[in-house]
Formats: structure tokens, sequence, C-alpha cells
């Protein structure tokens, strides 16, 4: 059935053409699978190094099966081996990514949704110039602003600091999570919240108990969007943050480029996939909302 | 008091982020263009000093190079992943047996940081261990890859890389465009006797112009702001031949401390991607209040 999809709506097609459909089709399938292969490539070989020994590296090949379920490396990478000096190992930064992450994301949603409220559902003159005031926020190269804000959060006394990094990445949010919701309340019909008004219904009663329960599918979206935006900034982490206060994704990169002892290849991948299951999990699960705000209101990389 | 303030309730609540903005977006980009104007080392200097910065920065070899792979990186880059992303796109267009399994592959480095996946290519692509130990374990005896600590050659990994990590974003662009285009104008085609082909080439791309312009910009941003990945992946090396503007940015202002320099570099960065932003922003903007 699935190789006649293209031929069904004309059937005056001969049997000649139904054969140049058929071996379209496995062309089709056959460069698809090639391009899926490119993209699942560094994935296995990430898992597969991490679960070598590196004995078997050595030997072995990028591609070659590790003998056995071997998680030393994981352990390795998210304890460390327990000795003192130069041990550097992920857990704690780890709890430093959670840690901002989720203030960050919750001040950053709570804003947004409610200037994307305001700017759709109590227009004012000019509100399409705030608007566009807040989204050139987007398109900044974040260089531009990393030398006064390494001042500013010198000057407030939290440089190198988890809550310094939460007030970077609550800000920087803003632009993203105003544009989200404003596009989303944007199709809300507005007769909902005059007729609320007339009704004597406030400011605050008509969010909460008008918008906020239809607001599931993009609080969705803003959440998982700055979640993975936050968990996987290295600039601001690597730039406001070092030692002990550096997120994840900063240790990770001096763990892999610490060249004090022998290369260990499975723990390096082993660090890497522990840095990058969260974002990970969060899009196999919800890859639809994942998506949606990628290319509603995408605009960053 | 109480009257101005439910009044004005609406505006307060969106002082935060408008106060944010401007103060930590359009302020700090002030700040910054101001600073370059002067000649400032470790510590801001206030004094004006002219174009300086500027002229010193043209006249550096080091943003010279870092111009030139900017401009070799953005331009294949955007061929490879327009190119992949509209095959894929169209591809998976054909009732795909497995559609959404195969589309969560194509896109799931989106969700990974640059640093996670630079750190797999850096281990892929390493001359002793990686691509080029697996062929000549398969019997390619002479087989060398060795892009990554090659001056030459090391900025093509950083494309490989940025290309396997983008691809499947533009992918994810065109096919929800081909999706938004109406069976009626496909059929009608068909009828009139257009192949395939035809179709896609004579109607569906020509129609998907926003989404190439769309992902054009996106695109263009990706890799004019592209940090991590060469952090990962190179530092800039060997030597400074994969060198980058946001890279020598930061270096020029945290390690080697010439705050005006790096001020200036940021500032070129920032043009460069408000004269692709603003055209952008104008058109979408038109294209919504002409609906």
């Amino acid at each position: 059935m699935q190789d006649n999809t293209q031929s069904s709506s004309y059937q005056q097609l001969e049997q000649k053409s139904k054969y140049t459909n058929m071996f379209l089709r496995w062309f089709l399938y056959f460069v698809l699978i090639l391009f899926a292969s490119y993209f699942i490539f560094p994935l296995y070989v990430m898992v597969v190094t991490s679960l070598k020994t590196m004995e078997e590296i050595r030997q072995g090949t990028l591609l070659s099966w590790p003998s056995g379920l071997n998680f030393e490396s994981w352990a390795v990478a998210w304890g460390g081996r327990g000795y003192g000096a130069g041990d550097t190992f992920l857990r704690p930064y780890f709890w430093n990514s959670i840690k901002m992450v989720v203030p960050a994301v919750f001040f950053s949603t709570f804003i947004g949704a409610m200037t994307g409220y305001v700017l759709t559902k109590w227009r004012f003159k000019g509100d399409s110039w705030v608007f566009l005031f807040l989204l050139f926020g987007c398109f900044i190269p974040f260089q531009a602003i990393l030398l006064p804000m390494a001042r500013t959060l010198g000057v407030l006394g939290i440089s190198n600091s988890i809550i310094g990094l939460v007030l970077v990445h609550t800000v920087y949010g803003i632009p993203f999570t105003t544009l989200f919701f404003r596009n989303y309340y944007v199709s809300v019909p507005t007769e909902l919240v005059k007729a609320a008004r007339i009704d004597g219904a406030g400011f605050f009663k008509i969010f909460f108990k008008i918008l906020l329960p239809i607001s599931a599918p993009i609080i969705v979206v803003t959440v998982i969007w700055q979640f993975t935006q936050i968990w996987n900034d290295f600039l601001f982490g690597s730039t406001f943050s070092f030692g002990e206060a550096a997120p994840i994704q900063v240790a990770l990169n001096n763990m892999v480029l610490s060249s004090t002892s022998v290369k260990e290849y499975n723990v390096d991948m082993a660090s890497a996939i522990i840095a990058g299951v969260p974002t990970l999990i969060v899009y196999v699960l919800a890859g639809k909302y994942f998506i949606r705000g990628l290319t509603s209101g995408a605009v960053k990389g | 008091m109480f009257k101005w303030l439910e009044k004005n309730l609406p505006k307060i609540v969106m002082a935060p982020a408008v106060g944010l903005i401007g103060w930590f977006v359009y302020g700090f980009v002030l700040w910054t263009l101001y600073i370059s104007f002067t000649n400032s080392k470790i510590l801001p200097k206030y004094e004006l000093w002219g174009f300086g910065q500027y002229e010193k920065l043209w006249a550096s070899r080091k943003w010279l190079i870092s111009v030139d792979n900017l401009l070799v990186f953005t331009a294949l880059f955007l061929i490879f992943c327009i190119v992949i992303g509209i095959i894929l796109a169209i591809f998976l267009d054909q009732k795909i047996r497995a559609e959404g399994v195969l589309r969560t592959i194509y896109l799931y480095p989106m969700a990974l940081s640059f640093i996670v996946t630079g750190t797999a290519w850096k281990w892929i692509l390493n001359p002793t261990l990686g691509i080029q130990k697996m062929f000549v374990d398969w019997g390619f005896e002479n087989f060398t890859f060795d892009w990554l600590v090659n001056r030459e050659m090391a900025i093509y990994t950083i494309v490989i890389a940025g290309v396997w990590q983008s691809a499947g974003f533009v992918m994810a662009l065109f096919l929800a465009g081909l999706r938004s285009v109406e069976d009626e104008i496909i059929k009608a085609a068909k009828i009139d006797g257009a192949g395939l082909f035809t179709v896609y080439w004579r109607i569906l791309l020509p129609m998907m112009r926003p989404v190439f312009f769309t992902s054009f910009v996106i695109l263009v941003h990706i890799s004019i702001k592209s940090y991590d990945l060469i952090v990962a992946l190179t530092q800039g090396g060997p030597g400074i031949s994969t060198t980058m503007p946001a890279l020598f940015m930061t270096q020029t202002a945290f390690h080697k401390s010439q705050v005006g320099l790096s001020a200036a570099s940021a500032m070129m960065m920032f043009m460069a991607v408000a004269a692709v932003i603003i055209p952008y922003l104008y058109s979408e903007l038109r294209r919504e209040n002409a609906r």
C-alpha cells in the first residue's frame, strides 16, 4: 500500500511507472536512513565509548561493541575517584545547574506571561513598539553585553555565584518568553476578556481565571525552551563563573580540556552524556513542544 | 491614588520586563559602544579616544583571520544546512513509514549543548583513536583524517559538527512549511500532468520563500554567535587557525585585558547581526500587519 501512495490518485499510469515508483521509494528510504545514521553516529559512539575500558578503546574502533556493560567511567564522571586535589567530577556542578535553571526558568516564564498578557489584552497606544523593543533582545549577540554585565555583577557582589547566573538568564530569557506568550495570547479572543471586565473582574482575576487555565501548552513550550537554553548555556556560565560556582557545561569543558593525566575518553564521553541527558530526556518526552518552541518563535541558536 | 494604580496596573506589571531589557540590553549595548571609543585596557576609561580601537581591530591579523573563518564557516554552514534540511523535509513529506522516529533522530542534536556535541566530535575526529583509526583497522592502511589538528582543514571540522547540529532544524522549518501548503494546489498540478519533481521544484519550493528567508536569518545568526562549539572542538587552534569573532571578543576581554579593543569587536558583531536582523524583523512585521 505504501508503494502506491504516489500513483493511487491517477490509476491510468502503467505498470512501468509503478516499478520506477518502487525504485524511487527504495531510494527515498535509503537516503533517509543514511542521514539518520549520520545523525545517530555521534550518540552511538558516545554511548559505546563510555562503556568501554581504555584498553578496549585502544584496541577496538569507534564502532566496536563494548565487552560488557561497564559503568565504571560513569561513576568516575559523576562522583570522581575519591582522591583529593585534581579529582574533578560532575556531581556538584550538576546541582549548580539545577539551582540555576529552576529559578531562572520560573522567573523568566512568569515575567514573560505577564508581559505577553498586557501586550495582547490590555493594549495601549504604542504597545507594538514596546513589543518590538523587547523582541530585539532575542537577537543581540551576547558579546555586546558581556563586558558591562561582568562589571554589573561585580558591583552587585554576585559575580561568580549562582544568583548572578539566575539574574543573567532571567533577564535575557524575557524577550523569548514574552514572544511566546504574546503570540499565544494574541489568538485568544479578546471578547472573553471584555466580558469579564464588564462583570467587574480585575486585571489579575482575568489572568488567573481566564488566561492561565488555557495556557498549559504555551507554558510547556516556554519552560522547555528556557530549560534547554539555560541548561545548555556556556557563554554566560564560562564568563561569569568559575571554580565551585560553575554550571555543568563549564565543568564538562574543563574536565575534557584538563590535560593533567592520560586522556580518558571513556570518562569524557560519560561526562558528556551526563551533561546532555536532562535536555535529551525532555526532548524525547516532549519533543512536540520542543519543536513548537523552535519553529514558532525560534530565533535563537 | 488607588484609582491611578488600577488604571495603570497593566503598565506597572509590564514595567519589570521593559526596565530590565532597557537597562540590560539597550543600556549595555550603548555602554559597550561608548567603551569601544575609549582607550580602555584592564579597567574601563571614559575619555573618548575616537576610532582608535577600530583601527587597531582591523589591523589585527587575528581579527582578520577570525572574520575570514567566519565567512568560510557561514557560507558552508548555510549551504549544507539548507540543502540537507530541504532534502530531508521533502523526502519525509512522502508519507514515510516511521516518520516520527526519523524526525526525532534528525532533530535531537538541537536539544544538546555545543559543549556536549563538541566533546563527542572531538573524540570522533581525533586522529589517533577516532575515525582515522577506524578506517586503518578496516584495512585502508593509508587513510588519514587529521583535519582537527591540521591548520588548513580544522575549520571544516567545525562545519561538520555545526551542520550536524543544525540541519535538523532547517528540516523542521521546511517540513512545517510544506505541510501548510494546501493539498488542492498539489492535486491540481498533478492533474495537469506535472511529475513529483516538477511539483516540488516549480511550485512548492518557490512557495517556501519565507521559510528560506527565516532559515537564512537564523543560521547566519547562529554562525555569527558561534562560540561554544569552537571552544569545545578546537579552542581556536591549531594556532589561531579556527578563531572566530566571538572567541576573539572574549579572549581579548578576559585573557588579554584589552577591554576597549574587545568592545570594538563586540560592536562589529552587533552590527553584523543587526544588518541581517533588522530587514528580517521589518519584513516579518509587514507580513503580520498585512494579515
